[in-house]
């Protein structure tokens, strides 16, 4: 029976935790994370998930625990944000050295100082060389769904990598809205039992990860790119089952709004990429050919995708809720990137919005698709970057 | 049809769970809804606004709610230190606790609703840690004010949220914060 | 007093504070119900003005309690504490 709710994304994050069966969740509490891991402990606590929840003193021991747990041969969850997965940022190249399944929600929020609780995403995207997948979300259903497809996909033997899934403080974390849990049997049949590459045995001792010399550290670095390609081609495989089995689908990884034949193609990460589309609808209204691609799988990068939006358009855009200071934003950086071998490239700028939770309205989008309209007619870019709504 | 309200009131009034009651009522009778804060310093006492929308069909937008169709005041008070009427549409109506006319707290012209939700509270016994509650009672008052939400709706959706005698005290709140609400439009000052 | 910056070139290399008294402005709007104290009862025994978390009550010459309306937010500790009940918590009508 699919249970109809009303409830926040932290909280659908805590019932795909149980849903998954996960049996050790080691977590410290963060705003705006905190309430995933309280609906874990409450389930915990009433009997209705069968897990181990372990307290810990910081991110940095949640992680570690996390680890010595996924070793140990169980399906293991925590989550954070901000500070706290910088916190437990050395552990996140463990995790993923190891190439343990390891699943995190992150309830992106913005670094201090200045202080913020509010959203944007340089907590997560400054982690993206660390060797884990990244998911970013747009929806409460979305959140739910894709812990449940990370798993799956995590612990398939040609991945064994560890996953985040983003979504927005606040925005998603806090915010009460429609969904869907579906009937554990059926989570079930999708998702098997607890696989991992290798288990600590008692029966049969070994130390993991031990020094590798320069003779062959890179190739055991090779390894995690070649699993990082493998996720690239299954994602959209188990986002396919899922859609079939569960009735959800999010264009594996991205999700394209009305880009056949638009012009000019706006590109966003999490709720930015949501509120797009109503963007699109109202230029579309007035006669001008713009689409809107969610990227919502950034590591593995999808650059096959994005080249193929590049020859199907006149200008790519991108709206980066993050920057790195003394270059641009991550998202409009590896757009670039994955185009530089391309003979015909589309015109591209990047723009820089919403950081520290400032308010990314429809309105706002539409602002930057018209200002962008405007150099495709003239031909070129004013800017290779743009702060959007900056104060003088 | 997409309807934006705002939720004014302090920090343990309970603004962000009238937010959530409300969208659950709305959601019993088959809307989309969504329900979220504005968060600015977590603590007991700073002004704290909240936000529902209820719509036909699913949202995509999650954006900040900016022209609000309704607005509700939980703290009578409020008001000094932040300005209730921003952005309200045009014939949008302010539902408000207080003891107060409207033109005695600066909102004559506005649509105005309004009842002692803390009164009610302080007959009903109805506190936690010694301040009454409003935050259910005062959608009670909204439901008659702006026939967005049934009172059964809102009343079922209190029970789900709480239950005992708890959830009774704020069933019995919300009944009579509907009745006792007071119109001050079409000429009723 | 903060100083609310008005242009990007107002704002400090990073944000700044002092304590001020005040800061949050009157939080005494924040009352549900208001402290009144009985003069007559009042024995200036002064552990109203040594309990009040937030030094809303001052110390008179005669060591009897004076409120600051502007600050108190009702909170209700003096009239727990007082040992004579000559503090009453009364619902604010202002």
């Amino acid at each position: 029976m699919v249970q109809r709710v009303v409830d926040t994304a932290n909280h659908l994050a805590g019932y795909a935790a149980k849903a998954a069966g996960v049996k050790v969740v080691a977590a410290y509490p963060i705003t705006p994370q905190t309430t995933i891991v309280e609906k874990i402990a409450d389930f915990v606590e009433s009997g209705e998930m069968d897990a181990e929840y372990i307290r810990v003193e910081s991110e940095h021991s949640a992680m570690v625990a996390c680890i010595g747990a996924a070793a140990a041969g169980v399906r293991t969850f925590t989550a954070t944000s901000s500070h706290g997965l910088a916190l437990l940022h050395e552990a996140l190249h463990w995790a993923s050295g190891s190439r343990l399944p390891i699943v995190m929600a992150v309830v992106n929020r913005a670094m201090g100082a200045p202080w913020s609780i509010w959203p944007d995403m340089s907590d997560s995207l400054s982690q993206r060389d660390t060797g884990w997948i990244q998911f970013y979300c747009a929806g409460n259903q979305e959140v739910f769904d894709t812990i449940l497809q990370a798993y799956k996909l995590c612990e398939d033997e040609r991945v064994f990598l560890p996953a985040m899934v983003c979504l927005e403080g606040f925005i998603l974390s806090h915010t009460y809205a429609p969904a869907e849990i579906p009937d554990q049997a059926k989570v079930d049949a999708f998702l098997p039992a607890y696989k991992s590459g290798w288990v600590l045995d008692v029966n049969k001792p070994y130390s993991h990860a031990n020094l590798v010399s320069p003779e062959w550290y890179m190739e055991f670095r090779y390894l995690i790119q070649e699993a990082m390609e493998n996720a690239k081609r299954l994602i959209p495989q188990i986002d396919k089952e899922y859609a079939e089995r569960f009735g959800h689908a999010y264009g594996g990884l991205i999700e394209k709004y009305r880009c056949d034949d638009a012009d000019l193609v706006l590109l966003a990460m999490g709720t930015i990429g949501s509120d797009a589309k109503l963007a699109v609808d109202k230029l579309r209204k007035e006669g001008l050919k713009v689409g809107s691609a969610r990227v919502r799988v950034y590591r593995p990068f999808p650059v096959e995708e994005i080249v193929k939006l590049a020859a199907s358009s006149r200008m790519l855009v991108t709206l980066d809720r993050h920057i790195s200071f003394g270059m641009e934003g991550f998202l409009g950086s590896e757009v670039k990137a994955s185009l530089y071998g391309q003979q015909d490239r589309p015109l591209f700028s990047g723009f820089i919005a919403g950081l520290g939770g400032r308010d990314v309205t429809a309105e706002t989008i539409e602002k930057v698709a018209k200002r962008s309209l405007k150099m495709l007619d003239a031909g070129r870019v004013e800017k290779e970057t743009e702060w959007v709504d900056l104060r003088e | 049809m997409i309807k934006e309200v705002r939720i004014h009131g302090r920090g343990g009034q309970g603004s962000v769970t009238a937010a959530e009651v409300l969208a659950h009522a709305a959601f019993i009778e088959g809307k989309w809804v969504q329900a979220f804060p504005y968060f600015g310093a977590e603590r007991r006492g700073a002004a704290v606004k909240a936000f529902a929308r209820i719509s036909s069909e699913p949202l995509l937008v999650h954006s900040q709610v900016y022209s609000p169709d309704y607005v509700i005041v939980l703290d009578p008070y409020i008001y000094r230190v932040v300005d209730v009427t921003e952005g309200l549409k045009g014939g949008g109506v302010i539902v408000l606790n207080t003891k107060k006319k409207p033109s005695e707290i600066g909102l004559e012209g506005w649509r105005v609703g309004t009842v002692d939700a803390t009164g009610i509270a302080l007959e009903l016994n109805l506190l936690v840690a010694g301040l009454p509650v409003v935050n259910t009672s005062i959608l009670g008052a909204f439901a008659k004010a702006s026939g967005e939400v049934k009172l059964a709706s809102v009343l079922q959706a209190v029970k789900e949220t709480w239950s005992g005698g708890v959830s009774e005290k704020n069933v019995r709140a919300t009944e009579l914060a509907y009745e006792r609400l007071k119109k001050w439009w079409d000429g009723e000052d | 007093m903060t100083l609310a910056p008005k242009k990007r070139g107002d704002l400090p290399l990073t944000p700044l504070s002092c304590p001020t008294e005040g800061s949050m402005g009157n939080t005494g709007s924040w009352r549900t119900f208001r402290p009144e104290v009985n003069y007559s009862k009042c024995t200036k025994c002064t552990l109203c003005w040594v309990f009040c978390p937030d030094a809303a009550i001052t110390r008179q010459q005669d060591d009897s309690p004076k409120i600051d309306y502007d600050y108190c937010k009702g909170c209700g500790i003096c009239a727990n504490e007082c040992p004579v009940k000559a503090i009453v918590m009364v619902r604010e009508e202002e």
